[in-house]
């Protein structure tokens, strides 16, 4: 097992640079800083596959390639599916004798945006999970589908305007939930499925080490902040995911084998969710008096949220 | 190490199976699959040579057709040899990525049991599925009985992987009548049949990590349309591969395939043009129609649809005593001529004798196409002759109950 120390992050951000700092994703974006951290915590080869979406047109326009490893891109739905034939032509060829190197430590991961992870690939996700091959699956969750302009998808938050969930005189955004996938993914029966932020980069980095090390299908989701959808100032993309991890809008937590839940960030002081509202564009239209009940929904939410993370955690069922 | 299966000289075989047997002799390295009527069966075959040692790859049996082939896909890019099954809807729903396969230029052999497609549903046989993977950048292949389906997948590893193509291949039969009939097959042994084959030789594969590869990178307009071009030339130039291969395979058994099957085309006035099944139903039809009214019909069946051979359709069709063709389509063209007919026109018009050639469609959902009418037609054409010009519409339906159907006339008389 060829995993990277993790001493200081100037160090760690350095250590196996396996992609590009030249690509096409928008400056501030996280999903740069999440691909690295997963590329630079591990020395093993990777096989990485990429759903359609933000990455995958930001770093591989041909002639170029911002890969410096084994990368394929199929369609918007199916990288999952990509990843796990190449995971089982491995498992073939080294059966047979046919690798060029069969000692070659190698890791299969696949990346998609929350378009390709929650909606249009999630059947592709669930029958790879299902299979049980020896991947990881890491969804970069920027709440829309940011690459084609800013739709609502089935991860963005209630009260969240996007180009097809508008607010209005009539409407104050996104009237739905956001669909739990970490939850659901656990309930494949998962071995190892946590959702992750880029702020708190040493539990992401042990979090993506303790993926590749499981054998079997894994689940992240990593939140990926989102400059241009969400409306912040490039420079602020940490600042916003610290707003995000501390109000517990997004809650740092590991679930194993399906139940076994452990919280791996506990705010020291835990933010109201306005501060993190507050400090982005898609939500402005909810500090009007006429959309406040919908603050309060979310913060309610998210009180029952943390609620039922901490009881499952004590509970360890 | 697969265990060998022992085969008889003659074995009675469906061509559903005939097909599963050519796949376990190729010993492909993946195989993931999704079972669809009519071709189930070969997956189900493959799923007991897996289960009972006689396959040393992986069987992975995915939640769809689109993640069949989204998964041969992956696995082709880490280099080994790969295929899969399927027929009709499956067919459709894997189409976007066949599109990518072909694309990305990885030969995956996929054996296409022939369905029509719904609405209404119904699981028989026609070619809707093959005729819209026609425009996907796949070579297809076309058997017309049990027999021929379990030697032109093994002609199809060998064309799709040869190193001057790198192209997926399509090899189809029909549903039921060829896929669930039993007949007569002659097979080789396990070590012939891969000898024939022969190894895998992967190219820029993912599991080779002192050269990484980007696999399904993105072109706009500045080398989209370079790379199409170089796809299409590819597809274009697989005709000596496939003739090469297609010899080859006659020295090991002697059956003879060519891109385009001829029957008694040599002093023919009248002939059909067709696919598949009815091409053995065409070839009788043609034979008894001589002895018994003296008319002398010729059939001509491609049997590579893509490459569509237009060379070889010319040749076939470039006969001085040729009057009258007729171009049967099993598909439901959606407002235009039948796809053969729009083919074989384009390759007849450079001939010196520019015969009259009409389009049939026929056989949809599974209708029978029996001897009766393969003969009615054969005698229409006849008259076409005769009177030296088309005495129908151009376009007509077979076989079809309710008022007659007919489309388009010539100016010719």
């Amino acid at each position: 097992m060829a995993i990277t120390s993790i001493k200081n992050l100037k160090e760690f951000s350095t250590s196996n640079d396996r992609f590009e700092g030249a690509h096409l994703l928008c400056p501030g974006c996280a999903h740069s800083m999440i691909v690295r951290e997963l590329m630079n915590c591990t020395d093993d080869n990777l096989v990485i596959g990429s759903n359609t979406g933000c990455l995958e047109v930001s770093t591989a326009v041909y002639p170029y390639t911002s890969w410096d490893t084994s990368w394929i891109h199929i369609g918007f739905e199916n990288a999952a599916t990509a990843v796990t034939g190449a995971e089982a032509m491995h498992k073939a060829r080294k059966r047979k004798g046919t690798l060029k190197d069969p000692d070659a430590p190698v890791k299969f991961v696949a990346f998609g945006g929350d378009g390709s992870t929650f909606d249009i690939g999630f059947q592709w996700l669930s029958g790879a999970m299902e299979r049980g091959h020896d991947f990881t699956y890491i969804c970069l969750d920027n709440e829309n589908y940011a690459n084609t302009g800013g739709q609502r998808s089935s991860a963005t938050p209630i009260g969240a305007t996007t180009s097809t969930a508008q607010a209005g005189t009539h409407s104050y955004g996104k009237k739905e939930k956001k669909k739990d996938i970490v939850s659901i993914m656990a309930a494949h029966g998962a071995p190892y499925v946590a959702q992750l932020a880029p702020n708190k980069w040493k539990s992401m980095a042990k979090g993506f080490q303790k993926a590749l090390e499981t054998e079997g299908p894994c689940f992240i989701n990593t939140v990926s902040a989102c400059t241009t959808e969400w409306k912040f100032d490039p420079k602020d993309t940490i600042h916003i995911t610290d707003l995000a991890t501390d109000s517990l809008m997004f809650p740092i937590y590991e679930i194993i084998d399906g139940h076994e839940l452990n919280i791996l960030y506990r705010p020291k002081n835990v933010l109201k969710v306005e501060d993190y509202l507050g400090a982005q564009g898609r939500y402005r239209h909810l500090f009007k008096p006429e959309n406040k009940h919908v603050i309060e929904q979310i913060q309610s939410d998210i009180d029952k949220n943390w609620e039922m993370l901490q009881r499952r955690e004590e509970a360890r069922i | 190490m697969a265990k060998e299966f022992e085969l008889n000289e003659v074995e009675v075989w469906d061509g559903n199976y005939a097909a599963s047997q050519a796949l376990r002799q190729a010993q492909i390295d993946v195989v993931a699959a999704y079972p669809i009527t009519p071709s189930t069966p070969i997956v189900e075959g493959y799923g007991a040579y897996v289960a009972n040692g006689y396959v040393d790859g992986e069987f992975v049996m995915v939640e769809s057709e689109h993640a069949a082939m989204s998964g041969c896909v992956g696995a082709a890019a880490a280099g080994g040899r790969v295929a899969t099954a399927t027929s009709s809807q499956g067919f459709a729903l894997m189409t976007e990525v066949l599109y990518q396969a072909s694309g990305m230029r990885l030969p995956i052999v996929l054996t296409v049991v022939n369905r029509a497609l719904a609405s209404p549903l119904n699981v028989r046989g026609d070619h809707s599925d093959m005729y819209l993977g026609r425009d996907s950048g796949w070579i297809q292949i076309d058997a017309f009985n049990a027999q021929e389906a379990y030697d032109l997948p093994l002609c199809a590893f060998r064309i799709g992987e040869h190193l001057d193509v790198r192209l997926p291949v399509m090899v189809h039969q029909d549903g039921f009548t060829t896929s669930h009939k039993a007949q007569n097959v002659y097979p080789l042994k396990d070590d012939v049949a891969y000898k024939f084959v022969g190894d895998y030789v992967p190219v820029d594969e993912m599991l080779d990590f002192t050269r990484p590869v980007t696999h399904g990178a993105q072109t706009e307009e500045d080398w989209h349309y370079e790379h199409k071009a170089k796809q299409h030339k590819a597809i274009m130039d697989s005709k000596t591969v496939i003739d090469e291969v297609f010899e080859d395979f006659k020295k090991l058994t002697g059956r003879e395939y060519k891109r385009v099957e001829t029957y008694m085309m040599e002093d023919a006035e009248v002939a059909l043009v067709l696919l598949g099944s009815s091409v053995e139903t065409a070839v009788l039809a043609a034979k008894q129609l001589r002895e018994e009214e003296g008319i002398k019909v010729g059939v001509v069946a491609p049997r590579c649809f893509r490459p569509f051979p237009y060379d070889l359709v010319r040749e076939a069709l470039d006969v001085p005593t040729l009057k009258a063709v007729c171009c049967l389509d099993k598909s439901s063209p959606g407002g235009a001529m039948g796809a053969l007919f729009n083919e074989v026109s384009a390759a007849a018009y450079t001939t010196s004798s520019r015969p009259m050639i009409t389009n049939y469609i026929y056989g949809l959902g599974g209708r029978d196409f029996a001897m009766d009418e393969a003969k009615r037609i054969m005698k229409e054409q006849k008259a076409h002759a005769d009177a030296g010009h088309i005495t129908t519409n151009i376009q007509q339906f077979s076989g079809l109950r309710g008022p007659k159907l007919g489309f388009y006339e010539t100016r010719r008389s």
